[in-house]
């Protein structure tokens, strides 16, 4: 696997800054994120982890202000909670960990959805919208889908869509709420190389729940371990992914053999 | 095979990126279904009990148009057969047409809104509520209109209102504004208006045909007035809807991610509804309930055009006008002197038709 930068790629630094600082949020009175604190840097890859429940998604959609919160969230320093939806969708994109595919809709008009806070709402797309859609989608290798509907594509090929429409957003952070949820092993592993290949040559800050932790390690080049409302470890892989915190925070007995991109997860069943 | 990808990358990569096919079918779409309306427009006028030739008919049509011009052309028809045309025949055409279109885009915009396909313009109430006015004043209203306007036209309109506005107020008040939420208060209040209609008829059994008469829909009755009248409203109503088109695409992927987008899911919902609403309350106030074309029509305009709202919005707009045409057209000719309900019709041809569509479908797939 490549971590060189594609030389040829136009190198645009164009990832921003993510500072979320005393974030909390609750589900009416069952609080679910406490004072929860964490920096990505520009060009980042930070993996949110943590056991079920644990408030991965609630903290996505928090970052995101699609959620009720106290705390602030602050991109490349400026607070987002008075900025205008449009203004906030040109720097933050949102990919659910089930997104809904709209019924006969073809996959380059779901894409060019991600093109909506660039026009004007009323009016039909731009031919700079049109390219930007063209372009995308011929990076993601969904160009010979565009005429497809986007229901009739495989569950590997539809991720890949829902990147297309979040990329054509041309952000500046990519939240991915578990990207590789519905994918095979194989899949999940395409998925995530194209994700990787996408933020370094944009410079793009990444910011994704993963529940397999392997994946997790391998690709993202920080972890947050999300545990009792609050990060409980922050840092790269090696520091986050030991048997102790598994232990600690998942209940989980696993052993943890260092690898060439970084730890591999190996769940072991206690002896008798 | 070869030639073939290569051309099309080259197609790709070079000026192309709107594919000259997607937007001939996109004219071909609204242009078809226009001339569909048209041709349904003139078969109305021309079909009856007096049968009037279609050529004549647009002779008299052009000369009374040009006439406002100071031009005369000096043909066409003349005497009671242009009393026909143009007291009788045109003005229930036009009202056909503005009730179906009416009915089909609300339709449209409420599956679109609720993302829900079975979804119909009378979803949130408005058909109960409407219902509940017609029959109080059917059943104790002493005067017939107020000024010009009939009073069982007015109670259905402002009945309607009542009904979604309700379903709307109790919606908001209890869960923002998710759609199943507003769903859910939109059965509750329909069921409870709905028995208060079957309550005040219980009670006055002697109005129970005028009642059952304005239920089933009619067009019998239409003038220019109506016409009229129902035109300002169902004009801005629809208006707004079309405008609306590429922002229910956007809330086609989810509220969050409509969010994500910029959009904002409850605020575009509640603007949505309410000028669905608007145009349905005035469909209803001139023409009582017709069933089947708000649910049927939208999903005819999805076979042809796909699932964008930007291109199913107006061609149901325009293939329901065609469709409650001809409806009306069957309803008025059948049984003739006598006149089938419009609401039966609608479902007699509608259901068969819709049925076919579907078998089409599965057997594409």
């Amino acid at each position: 696997m490549s971590r060189q930068a594609d030389p040829t790629a136009p190198r645009s630094t164009r990832g921003a800054r993510v500072e979320v600082v005393g974030l909390s949020a609750a589900y009416g009175r069952t609080r679910v994120l406490d004072n929860v604190r964490l920096t990505v840097e520009p060009g980042g890859w930070l993996a949110v982890i943590g056991p079920n429940g644990s408030g991965k998604s609630t903290l996505l959609r928090s970052i995101l202000g699609f959620q009720a919160h106290n705390g602030l969230v602050r991109v490349d320093g400026v607070d987002t909670t008075g900025m205008p939806r449009r203004e906030r969708a040109r720097e933050l994109a949102y990919a659910p960990q089930r997104p809904v595919l709209p019924e006969a809709v073809s996959t380059r008009d779901y894409v060019a959805l991600g093109r909506t806070p660039h026009r004007a709402l009323l009016a039909p797309p731009r031919p700079v919208d049109r390219q930007v859609v063209e372009d995308v989608m011929d990076r993601l290798g969904l160009a010979e889908l565009a005429d497809r509907l986007l229901r009739t594509l495989s569950g590997g090929e539809q991720q890949r869509a829902v990147l297309a429409r979040a990329l054509a957003q041309q952000p500046r952070v990519l939240l991915l709420d578990e990207p590789t949820a519905a994918l095979d092993l194989g899949h999940a592993q395409q998925v995530l190389e194209l994700i990787d290949r996408l933020r370094r040559q944009d410079g793009l800050t990444v910011l994704s729940s993963l529940h397999d932790l392997t994946l997790a390690g391998q690709y993202a080049d920080r972890l947050a371990l999300l545990s009792g409302g609050g990060v409980a470890v922050e840092g790269p892989p090696s520091t986050v992914l030991t048997a102790a915190a598994l232990q600690t925070h998942y209940g989980a007995r696993a052993e943890i053999v260092a690898a060439a991109n970084g730890p591999v997860v190996l769940p072991v069943r206690a002896p008798e | 095979m070869t030639t073939t990808a290569g051309h099309r990358r080259a197609d790709r990569s070079s000026a192309g990126p709107p594919p000259a096919r997607r937007r001939r079918r996109t004219v071909l779409a609204l242009g078809g279904t226009a001339l569909a309306l048209l041709l349904a427009l003139l078969a109305g006028v021309a079909v009856g009990a007096v049968p009037l030739a279609p050529g004549a008919v647009v002779t008299t049509l052009l000369d009374r148009a040009l006439g406002v011009v100071g031009i005369h052309l000096h043909a066409g028809l003349v005497g009671s057969d242009a009393a026909v045309l143009l007291q009788l025949r045109l003005p229930r055409v036009l009202l056909a047409a503005l009730v179906g279109a009416g009915l089909a885009i609300s339709g449209a915009a409420y599956q679109g809104v609720f993302r829900n396909p079975l979804a119909d313009p009378y979803l949130l109430g408005a058909a109960a509520g409407a219902g509940l006015g017609a029959t109080l004043v059917i059943a104790y209203s002493p005067a017939q209109s107020i000024g010009p306007v009939g009073i069982v036209p007015l109670a259905a309109f402002v009945g309607a209102l009542v009904g979604v506005g309700a379903a709307l107020a109790l919606g908001t008040a209890t869960g923002g504004s998710s759609s199943a939420t507003l769903l859910l208060a939109g059965v509750a209040v329909a069921s409870f208006l709905a028995a208060g209609q079957t309550l005040v008829q219980q009670q006055h059994s002697e109005d129970l045909r005028a009642v059952y008469g304005w239920l089933l829909g009619q067009l019998g009755r239409a003038q220019w007035s109506d016409v009229l009248l129902v035109l300002p409203y169902l004009g801005v109503a629809c208006l707004v809807l079309l405008l609306c088109g590429r922002a229910l695409d956007v809330l086609a992927v989810g509220d969050d991610e409509a969010r994500s987008l910029g959009v904002h899911p409850g605020r575009l919902r509640l603007i949505v509804i309410l000028a669905a609403s608007l145009a349905t309350a005035s469909a209803v106030a001139v023409s009582g309930l017709i069933g089947f074309v708000g649910l049927i029509v939208p999903h005819i305009a999805r076979r042809l055009v796909g699932g964008s709202h930007a291109l199913v919005l107006p061609v149901s707009l325009l293939t329901g006008g065609a469709f409650l045409v001809l409806a009306d057209m069957v309803a008025r000719v059948v049984l003739a002197p006598a006149e089938l309900p419009l609401g039966v019709v609608t479902a007699f041809i509608g259901a068969p038709f819709f049925a076919g569509l579907l078998w089409m479908g599965a057997r594409r797939r």
